[in-house]
């Protein structure tokens, strides 16, 4: 053990390459920094146009009519729509994880990497599922 | 033995409350989710959604408790990214601002 640490150069820099290339997060690192950003989008702008969105449909028929077939019709405004879904999506899926963590359920490694798979690949797969729906 | 612990007492509190928060925005979302898929949305049927009384109050429900669970959210990574103090605070304010309009607009739009 002790030769094993005497081979390593520290102390470690943490150089650009080396937080590209070298150190890697663990995938449950991965999904909570993905809950983190996801999180931080859903508070803005994602609340802010949704409440627009909701806000113009209820307003009248031809409000509900132009969001339904010209402004949600545009090509930057699906793909806005699908980051906000996959944002949605992840945070709903990890946030789930975490709340059983919190009860202790899935904390040993392995069961923990197993469910973060299954939250980044749920994730996804509902982004796919709306997605094809509004598409 | 009596301690003091400054500062850190709100801790417990708003952890629960972004939980509980939570699990009230995941019903709504899959009740809302539901009643979307199950048939295409006319102006007619989305207005008639939003007229009932039980969906004006669990929307309103919606809005506040995300409301209290983004400003943990929120509150938590400015606290780990913002280290100067004048600018924390302000980002701060600026959170509990927005989230309050949010929340107004929320009621707006429902009670109009």
């Amino acid at each position: 053990m002790a030769s094993a640490s005497a081979k390593k150069v520290r102390p470690k820099y943490l150089s650009l390459p080396a937080l590209l290339f070298e150190i890697r997060l663990p995938v449950p690192g991965w999904v909570s920094i993905l809950h983190r950003i996801s999180g931080a989008w859903l508070f803005f702008p994602f609340v802010a146009w949704l409440l627009y969105l909701l806000d113009k449909s209820l307003q009248s028929e031809q409000g509900f009519q132009y969001v339904k077939t010209e402004y949600l019709a545009l090509p930057v405004v699906k793909l806005c729509l699908l980051v906000f879904i996959w944002s949605f999506s992840h945070h709903f899926c990890a946030g789930i994880r975490y709340l059983l963590l919190d009860i202790d359920k899935g904390v040993d490694l392995k069961t923990a990497r197993l469910t973060s798979w299954i939250v980044i690949i749920a994730g996804l797969a509902l982004t796919a599922f709306f997605g094809a729906r509004i598409w | 033995m009596k301690r003091l612990v400054v500062g850190a007492h709100y801790g417990l509190r708003d952890w629960l409350a972004q939980r509980i928060t939570a699990a009230i925005m995941a019903v709504y979302t899959v009740i809302v989710a539901v009643v979307l898929l199950n048939d295409p949305v006319t102006y007619d049927s989305w207005k008639a959604l939003f007229a009932q009384g039980w969906m004006r109050v669990a929307t309103l429900l919606f809005a506040v408790s995300l409301a209290w669970h983004a400003w943990v959210g929120v509150r938590d990574i400015l606290m780990d990214y913002i280290k100067p103090d004048g600018l924390r605070l302000t980002m701060q304010v600026g959170t509990l601002l927005l989230l309050a309009v949010y929340v107004g607009w929320t009621i707006q739009i429902l009670w109009r």
